[in-house]
């Protein structure tokens, strides 16, 4: 047995990589869930293949998850990793990249031959020509011994099985490398496995095997520590993006009193919510799985129609085709939600990968002048806020809502403070009475210029809706062209009058100064963590993170006007950047965009702010 | 405008004060007003009530009738409609739509609308051509009809809307003549009770674009030889003397001549609409002038589950059968790490 020693770390990127049939997010799962009990904050990524089943050992089938624990607030999954689980050589390739200097890496070395180079398209074997030096490579046999370990516990598991339990054995190692109670992970398997006895023995002893192997190397005799999280308190779950998104609209749901109704198309990345709400008919959830984006939209409308909580997901593409039934909503003024899980465009695109470039068409994307309100959620966490927000503002303005996220902050997760559902504000759809003599179908509230809510089955309220041009107060078809100018102004003014019922646009750190980075929805993690890095440098910078969209809060020329320089940061071309200079054009606006597929890096947004900063 | 129902409805209850805007000699008419006189047979509610639509001549529809209405996007009244039905079973709801808004544009949601089976009954004016855009092909103009966009004819093969529909594997097909109120109302009735989608097609005459297009099977002097009025349970027989029938013969449908080579009443096909198996429906919605007269009424009819009572069924089971009954519930189920 060797020495232990302990280093403490205020956070650590760990990166699982291996083949499709790894377990690799599950191995994610487990570490993620095991730090959050220790009492570490988290971030993670998950980082699918594109291929569902690519062949075994090549490059594009290579299975990812990246956790990010520290003991302070974890914003970001993290830009590099500093330890790399690397189960394959093509896992190894494609993650090298995204690894710290000096890193631990732990290989499994059974992998690790002339066939897996060639599959990994390796022209030199990487473990001696170099490739590796200045790294902490930890060579274990992990599939040999996994084998070795189930063999011996003779419970006539056969080695196809037994390769199953490898995840096991990383995990083990794991525990080790960051000083971890064993038996936390042991509760993990007996949940995951109750029903075969054989395969909870077996991914056990597995573990303990992994945990073993550790204690006797060399390589991992440095190991870490990793805090809990000080002055954090209360119920925490892991959740991501979608999931959040999700139970935001259920929530809505309990607190509107309106049933949540789904009509959504399966589309990635956002078809975990679908997945999510068909699984919730237990709260009186129905969802309707369409024939294509537009019927998904149109039986939500439909829905809307009937008096429920309706909502449609989807990505860009489906966007684009819900466009026209988007419209209907606007001029019928019905509520709806629409969630927009952004990915990489046009047309299909990159379709797993996240980017902003629906701001525009979100905005502006259909025909005729028709404005809906725009919101964005900015974190994983705060999808289940922004859902709920959503759906409140859709309900008691009655108007569709946009709510863009993105497949970044969609698949990633991170801790979410429980609180009970009682603490969210009631919301309050502007329902009429049964036989109320005054109903007239566009009637208006006069503060929110919102039209009433009446359904059928409802005594004595009927009215059409439709697609064309209807009368104020009466909803006859007019083909009046000062009633449509009027109509086409009431619509639009209902929708900036939301500015009245949102929260002022918040700044982080001080309220003016040299440079105002200004961001919106899902890049808050790397743009909040790299300004408050410069902050604590000393730098005269702060972060403005845009959640409203349109209509935009109250104060935010007076944000603006306090700051000598202003970057809007996006992963686009500058389309945020644009619709500001169309509405505050009195401002300079520097831009810093990224169109990769990827995340900002917190990194590479140091650098630019470094680089404004000294600029003068 | 309170309504509390105390009284039988009347067809007058249905009925609108706004003028309707179809042009004059439209077939529209005698379908409107076979709709309304058939609604106080299958509603007692006329809060309960919605026309969904989507556009086109027909689709105005919704404006014309007293209930509550839906006048939505081209192609896309099927969706809506499911939607409605979907999120509320206790509202009866039909649909009005063309043969282009529900085979051209909205040919998608026609056939997965069909396939679900919700309870929505669907009633397609087929007047064979584009009418709002004044003149234009459609997915059911006869191959080589001379149309403002075939001028030399059309190139296309015609959609027979019942083959769609029971293709789609239907639940109800029928269809009438808007030259027939007695039949229409029948038909519509029937419509409103089966339970599951219920496909009408109406032989619509647009006076305007196409007129007489169907007057080879509405004539009144051919009328009767020219179509066949289908009714379950009775045999198959037409004709001016009702002297002519059908049977299957060597897998085929034949016209007989009741009294020649032997045939009597007795060997004429019976009409089954219930009959699970669609093959024989399938044969008689194909039947095409001039070989044959063309089938008219209830062609098939057939009992089976429906979307919504399944979905409320899996939403009460699962409501009944979770530990989970509300948001609290849910945040605090599975893994939850309390941090002290
Ligand atoms: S154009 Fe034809 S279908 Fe349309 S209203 Fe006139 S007659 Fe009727």
């Amino acid at each position: 047995m060797t020495k232990k020693n302990i280093i403490e770390l205020e956070e650590v990127v760990v990166k699982f990589a291996g083949d499709s049939g790894d377990g690799m997010q599950l191995t994610g799962t487990q570490f993620s869930d095991n730090s959050a009990l220790f009492g570490n904050d988290l971030s993670t990524f998950p980082d699918y293949p594109s291929e569902i089943r690519a062949p075994q050992g090549t490059v594009s089938g290579v299975s990812g998850f990246q956790v990010h624990i520290g003991n302070k607030e974890i914003k970001t999954p993290g830009d590099l990793a500093d330890v790399l689980v690397a189960m394959n050589p093509a896992a190894l390739k494609t993650n090298m990249k995204w690894v710290k200097q000096g890193a631990t890496i732990i290989i499994d070395i059974d992998n690790f031959d002339n066939k897996s180079y060639k599959k990994a398209e390796f022209i030199d074997d990487p473990l001696s020509d170099g490739t590796l030096d200045g790294f902490n490579i930890v060579k274990a046999p992990i599939s040999s011994l996994t084998r070795a370990t189930v063999n011996d516990l003779a419970l006539g598991i056969d080695n196809k099985t037994a390769d199953k339990t490898k995840n096991q054995f990383v995990m083990g190692m794991l525990y080790w490398l960051f000083n971890r109670d064993i038996n936390i992970g042991l509760d993990f398997i007996k949940d995951k496995f109750a029903k075969k006895p054989d395969l909870v023995k077996a991914n056990l002893e597995v573990l303990k095997a992994g945990f073993n192997y550790a204690e006797t190397i060399e390589a991992m005799s440095t190991t870490f520590m990793v805090n809990p999280l000080k002055n954090r308190k209360g119920k925490f779950r892991n959740i991501t993006g979608n999931v959040a998104t999700a139970w935001g609209l259920i929530a809505a749901s309990e607190r509107s009193g309106l049933p949540l109704f789904l009509g959504s198309y399966p589309i990635t990345p956002a078809t975990e919510i679908l997945q999510e709400l068909s699984n919730m008919k237990k709260l009186g959830v129905k969802t309707f799985q369409a024939e294509d984006e537009i019927a998904g939209i149109c039986s939500a409308i439909g829905a809307s129609f009937a008096g429920h909580l309706a909502a449609t997901s989807t990505s860009g593409p489906g966007l684009a085709l819900k466009s026209e039934a988007i419209g209907l909503a606007v001029i019928t003024e019905l509520p709806i939600v629409i969630v927009n899980v952004q990915r990489s465009g046009p047309a299909t695109g990159l379709p797993t990968k996240p980017e902003q470039g629906d701001l525009l068409q979100a905005l502006y994307g259909r025909n005729g002048e028709s404005p809906c309100i725009v919101v964005a959620a900015t974190t994983p966490a705060k999808c289940y806020d922004f859902a709920f927000i959503a759906a409140k503002l859709s309900v008691e303005h009655m108007t569709p809502v946009i709510l863009l996220t993105d497949g970044y902050i969609a698949n990633g997760s991170e801790l979410m403070p429980i609180r009970p559902i009682a603490e969210f504000p009631e919301i309050i759809p502007p329902k009429v009475k049964d036989n109320d003599e005054n109903y007239r179908p566009y009637l208006r509230d006069e503060e929110k210029l919102s039209r009433f809510w009446a359904f059928p089955g409802q005594d004595g309220l009927r009215h059409r809706v439709g697609g064309l041009e209807k009368s104020n107060i009466t909803g006859e078809v007019s083909h009046d062209p000062y009633n449509h100018e009027d109509m086409v102004v009431i619509r639009e003014q209902k929708v900036q009058r939301v500015a009245n019922f949102i929260p002022e646009q918040e700044v982080l750190g001080e309220e003016s100064g040299d440079l105002l980075v200004v961001g919106w929805g899902g890049t808050y993690g790397a743009l909040s963590s790299a300004v408050l890095d410069l902050q604590n440098e000393g730098k005269s910078i702060s972060l403005a993170q845009f959640s409203y969209i349109k209509p935009l809060p109250k104060n935010t020329e007076e944000v603006f006007s306090k700051f000598k320089r202003i970057v809007v940061c996006e992963l686009n071309l500058g389309q945020f950047k644009s619709y500001l200079q169309s509405q505050y054009p009195q401002f300079d606006y520097l831009q810093y965009n990224k169109i990769q597929g990827l995340p900002f890096l917190i990194s590479e947004l140091k650098e630019k702010f470094n680089q404004i900063l000294e600029e003068k | 405008m309170s309504d509390t129902i105390t009284y039988k409805l009347s067809s007058q209850d249905f009925k609108v004060t706004n003028p309707v805007k179809w042009c004059a000699g439209c077939g529209g008419f005698s379908v409107l007003s076979a709709v309304q006189n058939a609604l106080p047979e299958v509603t007692e509610e006329k809060n309960k009530v919605v026309f969904v639509s989507g556009i086109g001549c027909s689709s105005r529809f919704p404006y014309y009738i007293n209930t509550y209405g839906f006048h939505s996007l081209h192609g896309r009244a099927m969706p809506i409609a499911s939607g409605i039905k979907a999120a509320n079973p206790d509202i009866q709801v039909w649909l009005v739509t063309g043969d282009g808004d529900s085979m051209a544009i909205g040919g998608n949601h026609f056939i997965h609308l069909i396939r679900r089976n919700l309870d929505i009954n669907v009633l397609i004016f087929n007047n064979k051509i584009y009418g709002l855009t004044k003149g234009q092909y459609s997915p059911t103009t006869p191959k080589g009809s001379k149309t403002k966009t075939s001028p030399d004819g059309t190139i296309e093969n015609a959609f027979n809307p019942g083959e769609l529909a029971m293709g789609a594997q239907g639940t109800f097909f029928a269809r009438v003549v808007d030259t027939d109120p007695k039949m229409m109302k029948e038909v519509f009735i029937k419509a409103a009770k089966h339970k599951g989608t219920s496909i009408v097609e109406v032989l619509e005459n647009c006076v305007i674009f196409n007129n007489h297009v169907h007057e080879d099977i509405t004539g009144k002097d051919v009328k009767n030889e020219h179509q066949i009025y289908l009714e379950h349970g009775k045999p198959m027989i037409f004709g001016n003397e009702r002297d002519k029938g059908l049977m299957i013969v060597n897998n085929r449908m034949e016209v007989v001549k009741i009294g020649e080579n032997g045939i009597t009443e007795k060997d004429i096909l019976v009409h089954d609409a219930k009959c699970s198996n669609p093959n024989v429906h399938f044969m008689l919605a194909r039947l095409k002038r001039p070989e044959y007269p063309v089938a008219m009424g209830v062609i098939r009819s057939y009992d089976c589950t429906v979307y919504e009572d399944m979905l409320t069924d899996q939403v009460e089971y699962a409501k009944a059968n979770s530990k989970i009954k509300n948001m609290d519930d849910l945040l605090n189920s599975g893994s939850v790490f309390e941090i002290e």
